[in-house]
């Protein structure tokens, strides 16, 4: 499984050799650092935590200097694990994988992973809607604006019967809270990697603002050729 | 810095592309690829409007074909298809968009030129 954390950065259009002109979102992907390997003997599933986005050591606490290894043994703490050759990070996240014996801790792994024409899926925290309305969040209708019709313009409608089942089933759609949480833009193509600038441009668009955490993946489920 | 981190993505800018001006009378050479050849199409006529800049920027082209038809084409300028673009004449436009050319034919669609030192 390759994964890459990195920054959204926006997004713009390439214009490809044929002359079409493709949209693209930008994401600063790596280098990240494999931190911590899961097997089934140690913790009973395979994963493999990354680290992203270096940061100064001060920001970070002790625990999690610890577990990046870099502290140093004393006499309370001979086993302590160092010399990694893990920066210190800001950001760590596990990754399933099928065998996470294919990683070392330490290993670094940049946009080099990736080709491009590959699959790949986006995960990202959407932006933040607030508190919306039904139309907007659910996509209803809403009512009527005319034929005699007042504040009916975005309304939801019923959300229940009366007698008959005297109580508004769980689940039903309502307005709320809306955005803010983890999306996933699937098998988008990759279609430039700069690796140089540790920069890679997927088709499409990609969850959050610009500036946000998202994680890059292997595409789940291969896409269909569309010829 | 994202700004530039952009900008490492996009394409550069088309040097065979002077400077052009709304109303310019210009021949955009434009690579066509036809299985494995590849040949150089004209296309002449008056630009109608210059939408966009930087990466995105492009140039409507308008000419009148035979039978007086109107054929008006767009082009992204950075495209790697066109090979470059002359132009023969300025002209003197008081808008940013003829748009009015499209619905005045003769001598009514001419345009008056400007002479740039």
């Amino acid at each position: 499984m390759k994964a890459l954390l990195g920054y959204k950065v926006g997004m713009t259009q390439i214009i490809q050799d044929d002359g079409k002109a493709v949209p693209v979102t930008i994401v600063q992907a790596g280098p990240c650092f494999v931190t911590q390997v899961k097997t089934d003997n140690s913790d009973g599933y395979e994963a493999v935590q990354i680290g992203f986005g270096e940061t100064k050591e001060r920001r970070l606490t002790r625990g999690q200097l610890g577990h990046l290894g870099r502290l140093k043994t004393d006499d309370k703490h001979p086993e302590r694990k160092t010399d990694s050759g893990i920066p210190p990070v800001r950001h760590l996240r596990e990754i399933r994988t099928r065998s996470g014996g294919e990683y070392e801790i330490g290993q670094e792994l940049t946009v080099e992973q990736f080709a491009e024409g590959e699959r790949v899926d986006v995960r990202g925290t959407s932006k933040g809607r607030g508190f919306t309305g039904v139309v907007k969040r659910h996509g209803f209708r809403g009512g009527p604006k005319t034929h005699g019709q007042s504040d009916r313009w975005r309304a939801p409608g019923s959300i229940g019967a009366t007698s008959g089942m005297a109580r508004v089933i769980k689940g039903t759609r309502m307005a709320g809270r809306s955005g803010n949480e983890k999306s996933t833009s699937a098998n988008l193509e990759v279609v430039r990697i700069d690796t140089d600038k540790n920069l890679i441009a997927v088709k499409g668009s990609v969850p959050g603002a610009k500036g946000s955490l998202v994680l890059i993946r292997e595409a789940r489920k291969a896409a269909k050729e569309i010829s | 810095m994202s700004d530039l981190l952009i900008k490492a993505m996009e394409a550069p800018d088309n040097e065979n592309i002077p400077e052009l001006r709304v109303g310019d009378d210009v021949t955009v050479h434009l690579r066509i690829v036809e299985g494995d050849r590849q040949r150089i199409q004209m296309v002449r006529g008056t630009i109608i409007r210059l939408p966009g800049g930087g990466n995105n920027a492009s140039v409507t082209v308008r000419r009148v074909a035979a039978n007086g038809i109107g054929v008006e084409r767009t082009f992204l300028m950075r495209s790697p298809l066109i090979e470059k673009i002359e132009v023969h004449r300025h002209a003197h436009a008081r808008r940013a968009k003829l748009y009015y050319l499209r619905d005045r034919t003769g001598k009514s669609a001419r345009l008056r030129e400007k002479r740039l030192n």
